[in-house]
């Protein structure tokens, strides 16, 4: 889509909505550069959200958006949970079919827009919780994979059911008593960044939310690497503070905490040979873009 | 995108697009002796089809695969397997979400296990077309014809239709699409016929050339917004309706199922103009009616025929649509008719609920005969039932228990 698409006829400009307006005035659709450090200058593609408040989430879904390398080509996929709560607000588009199909909906919405636009950027990227990933959804989740299917999948790993009141999850950890876990979860954390090594993903991080730099990383490199080679995957910590008996203020701390070396959210990252490759590339094009912008101003 | 200003030029393969009133009602056919399964791969490489989903499930795993072939000549944009029919649902969502013609075809448990998409294509205004080649869904294990899937489908907002014969589906598959794309319409249809009877019986069907095919499908006709991030993307609504407890939620929640069923009623009037009305009619004057469809009308044929011999006259109504339901024709044509007899292919006799639901003097009204689990229905048992209801000794058949 291109920016023109979305201007106002200066007749009706007065009439619609001030988001709307902001969206085309200060939003960042068509910037190259765009990243975390929009937010705050530009207008978010994130307008408001109906999470608790102090919710990691919320940080979430604004570093990646804000990270987005082509929102004004980018289609995303959501599932049923906090997030599907939180994407009606979201200036890009998005689905939401049902719970735990979307990496399904994502494989059928990537073909269509490759047989549609076979000469255009179309980037999908699937948002869902961990339930919809790894236990509802999970045959649909590595099936995509297997495929080779060339999109981004992004969990938000929250290690239990939140939006249901704090249910039992795969990804929950072992020992932690929860409802529909009475006596404690008896089974271990499930390993699905290691799973999704094994099924065929190009690069895979498991990390907190807990840097904006970090995730506009991450995202950057994902997308890139999705649109060119095949499946990525990023698991994210977004702890649900409501369900693990935290206060507002408290969702960066224990970010932090699980992140340190040897916890569960140490950062990991994994790299295919043709997504490093890839990578190499990208950053030798931006080295040589940069110096020769450099020679031009001297 | 205006697809009928592309009318004349050509697809992706060389087919000529062309009027699909001209292409249908006018171009010369040609009468070629297939499987239903094979016709099926016919009407779609006359399609344009931009997606297909497939997955293996007897009866309809044969034409699924031999749409791939379509796709590997280059008729299809695209072609793949997916895990489960749950799975190519959700992917022919995706696919249809994203401004494609999707295809898909599905059977028995498979449109048990697709199930939850089915309400949610038609919530989602997705024109996506589903071949189902009903078989029995019951424990023990059972691949034989069945109809009482059909049952399902029908409750869950997508137009219905139910053919007869294998010339049934090839002309319907062409239309359906025209039908379920038009902006005021776009929703799902589930073309529904009776497995193997169909599927695996050879039979005479009139082809359309194949070098025409049907315009392609422009997603931006819809009445909801294509995901493609062509339109702007603006901010759906200031608080998503899901977590409101509230009037104004609970209002959109129903205004918006009235509009998908409120939809397939206005399907109606292109549905009569394409498939010539939603029921087909013989001798409707006559006291006595079989009423019916799926192949039980072919059945119902051979019993009129028989019971013609006898000296006893029997008209028929054949049902095209069940969603939308032809009340209205459905009064008009049995007006006259002081027996009316609904042969079936299910246990429950959903046609025959429905019709008791609908018509007025509901004595008159005989759910059966009925068979089910890949039983066949020989006519003589549709004529036993009809010399039964006019008070008439009809000969015993064997293996009726009697």
């Amino acid at each position: 889509m291109s920016k023109e698409r979305i201007t106002i006829s200066p007749d009706l400009y007065d009439i619609m909505p001030p988001d709307y307006q902001d969206l085309v005035n200060h939003a960042t659709y068509g910037k190259e550069d765009r990243g975390w450090k929009d937010i705050g200058t530009s207008k978010e593609l994130l307008e408001q959200h109906s999470l608790c408040a102090g919710c990691p989430e919320s940080m979430a879904f604004r570093y990646i958006l804000a990270a987005l390398p082509n929102p004004e080509d980018t289609v995303m996929v959501g599932s049923t949970g906090c997030t599907s709560l939180v994407f009606p607000h979201v200036a890009i588009h998005n689905i939401h079919s049902l719970f735990g199909n979307q990496n399904a909906v994502a494989s059928g919405l990537k073909r269509a827009l490759t047989v549609r636009f076979p000469n255009r950027i179309k980037d999908v990227v699937v948002l869902a919780g961990d339930g919809a990933t790894v236990d509802i959804g999970l045959d649909m989740t590595l099936q995509a994979w297997f495929r080779q299917e060339k999109f981004t999948t992004i969990c938000f790993d929250n290690e239990l059911y939140a939006n249901t009141g704090g249910q039992e999850s795969g990804l929950m950890q072992k020992g932690f008593v929860a409802k529909m876990a009475p006596v404690g979860k008896l089974f271990d954390k499930v390993r699905l960044p290691e799973i999704a090594r094994e099924s065929g993903c190009h690069y895979i991080v498991n990390c907190t939310v807990s840097k904006p730099s970090l995730v506009e990383r991450v995202v950057r490199n994902a997308v890139l690497i999705a649109r060119e080679i095949g499946p990525t995957y990023l698991q994210l910590y977004t702890p649900c503070i409501l369900e693990i008996g935290k206060d507002s203020q408290e969702g960066l701390q224990e970010m932090r905490d699980a992140e340190k070396p040897n916890e569960r959210f140490a950062f990991k990252e994994y790299i295919s040979e043709p997504a490093k490759a890839l990578l190499a590339d990208i950053a030798a094009k931006a080295k040589d873009k940069k110096a020769a912008a450099k020679q031009l101003v001297s | 995108m205006e697809t009928l200003s592309l009318i004349g030029t050509t697809n992706r393969k060389g087919q000529v697009i062309t009027d699909p009133r001209v292409m249908m009602s006018e171009a010369p056919r040609t009468p070629s002796f297939f499987t239903g399964s094979e016709v099926i791969k016919e009407a779609v490489r006359r399609a344009n089809v931009d997606v297909m989903v497939a997955y293996p499930i007897t009866p309809q795993s044969e034409a699924a695969a031999l749409c791939g072939e379509l796709f590997a000549e280059g008729y299809i944009g695209d072609y793949f397997r997916g895990e489960s029919e749950f799975a190519v649902m959700s992917q022919c969502a995706g696919a249809a979400f994203g401004g494609a013609r999707v295809f898909t075809t599905t059977a028995g448990p498979g449109t048990l296990r697709a199930m939850e998409n089915f309400p949610m294509w038609a919530g989602s205004r997705l024109p996506i077309q589903c071949i189902v080649t009903c078989r029995g869904i019951n424990s023990p294990l059972s691949i034989q014809p069945d109809t009482i899937e059909i049952a399902y489908l029908m409750q869950t907002g997508m137009l219905v239709w139910h053919a007869e014969t294998a010339q049934d589906f090839y002309d319907w598959i062409l239309k359906g699409y025209m039908v379920s794309e038009e902006p005021d319409v776009h929703l799902p249809l589930a073309l529904c016929c009776d497995g193997f009877f169909v599927t695996h019986t050879k039979d005479t069907v009139d082809l359309t050339p194949v070098d025409m095919c049907l315009p392609p499908y422009d997603p931006y006709r819809s009445p909801v917004p294509c995901m493609d991030m062509e339109c702007p993307p603006v901010r759906m609504m200031r608080d998503p309706f899901v977590m409101k407890s509230n009037y104004i939620s609970y209002a959109t929640h129903a205004s918006w199922q009235q509009e998908v069923w409120a939809a397939a009623e206005r399907s109606r009037k292109h549905t009569i103009a394409w498939l010539d009305g939603l029921i087909e009619t013989e001798n409707v004057d006559a006291d006595i009616l079989i009423v019916s469809s799926g192949t039980a009308v072919s059945q119902g044929r051979e019993a009129i025929r028989l019971l013609a011999d006898e000296g006893i006259r029997v008209g028929l109504v054949k049902i095209k649509t069940l969603r939308p339901w032809p009340e209205e024709e459905l009064r008009e044509a049995t007006k006259h008719a002081s027996h009316i007899i609904v042969p079936e292919f299910n246990v429950i006799g959903w046609l025959a609920r429905e019709l008791k639901a609908t018509l007025p003097y509901t004595e008159r009204i005989i759910a059966g005969p009925r068979v089910c689990g890949g039983m066949t229905m020989p006519p003589e048992i549709i004529v036993e039932e009809i010399k039964k209801a006019i008070g008439m000794r009809s000969g015993v058949l064997a293996g009726r228990g009697s």
